[in-house]
């Protein structure tokens, strides 16, 4: 657990059991974060909600509810900004493989919407190994969007 | 606070109040058992109000159109009632409002399966 604060910036940095309780805590932290960065009710749920989808994410798909594995969550506010990285220590995926959820065939699928919601929700969006093996998912928005 | 379903009949459609949050665990659990439970007992006009539905994740709108499949596949109808702006974006965003059948008068919507 760490906190780094100035006046300006503010860092938490999390080691989550896998567990989906985690979500919720990380979802907290992530909205705190971006109501003290600025952001708009609205954005607050859409920041939220991208941040409890990759937390779902790496507890069941990365983390497969292991509990000797742990969720590495970091999120970083400041004025206008918000950005989380979010790492499990599975086995990897590749996301090019991941279908479509809004193609017409796929619609009535019951799952596959987490990342796409993510993207929607977030300015930047980016997924790639973790350097210590695992997945890592990085999050990013900009108070009124791309600059 | 996990969602919480009340069914209540009106004519031969049963109009489930849900309230709450359908997220991933419980509150997808309760809303898939729910849906189950009343095609089981052959209710096949199902009304899904979410107007006090205040929040939904990927894994609630999975259930939702896990729901409307089980349902249409048993020759039934499953329809939304009462969307809050959140949820309406969501559907929006994930095409699914090309699927389901919305409304926002309940009575409108309950004449709608006749």
């Amino acid at each position: 657990m760490a906190e780094n604060t100035s006046s300006k910036t503010r860092k938490i940095e999390r080691q989550l059991d896998s567990v989906l309780e985690s979500a919720d805590e990380a979802e907290q932290l992530a909205i705190e974060a971006a109501r003290a960065a600025g952001f708009s009710e609205d954005d607050l749920h859409r920041i939220g909600m991208a941040v409890r989808e990759s937390i779902v994410n790496a507890v069941v798909h990365g983390n497969r509810y292991n509990a000797r594995k742990k969720v590495h969550f970091v999120v970083s506010g400041a004025p206008g900004t918000i950005s989380v990285t979010v790492g499990d220590e599975g086995e990897g995926f590749d996301p090019s493989r991941l279908p479509d959820p809004v193609a017409e065939r796929n619609l009535l699928q019951q799952s596959g919407r987490g990342i796409f919601l993510m993207r929607a929700f977030m300015d930047r969006f980016e997924i790639r190994p973790r350097a210590m093996g695992g997945t890592e998912v990085e999050l990013v928005k900009y108070q009124g969007g791309k600059p | 606070m996990s969602a919480k379903l009340s069914p209540r009949q009106v004519g031969d459609v049963t109009v489930i109040d849900v309230s709450g949050r359908i997220t991933l665990g419980e509150g997808s659990s309760n809303l898939r058992e729910g849906i189950r439970d009343l095609t089981a007992k052959g209710s096949k006009k199902i009304l899904l109000n979410l107007g006090e539905v205040s929040y939904i994740d990927s894994s609630g709108i999975g259930e939702l159109v896990s729901g409307f499949t089980s349902v249409t596949n048993q020759g039934g109808q499953l329809k939304l009632l009462h969307l809050t702006k959140r949820v309406q974006d969501l559907l929006q965003i994930t095409k699914l409002y090309t699927v389901f059948e919305v409304f926002e008068d309940e009575a409108k919507a309950v004449r709608s399966f006749a």
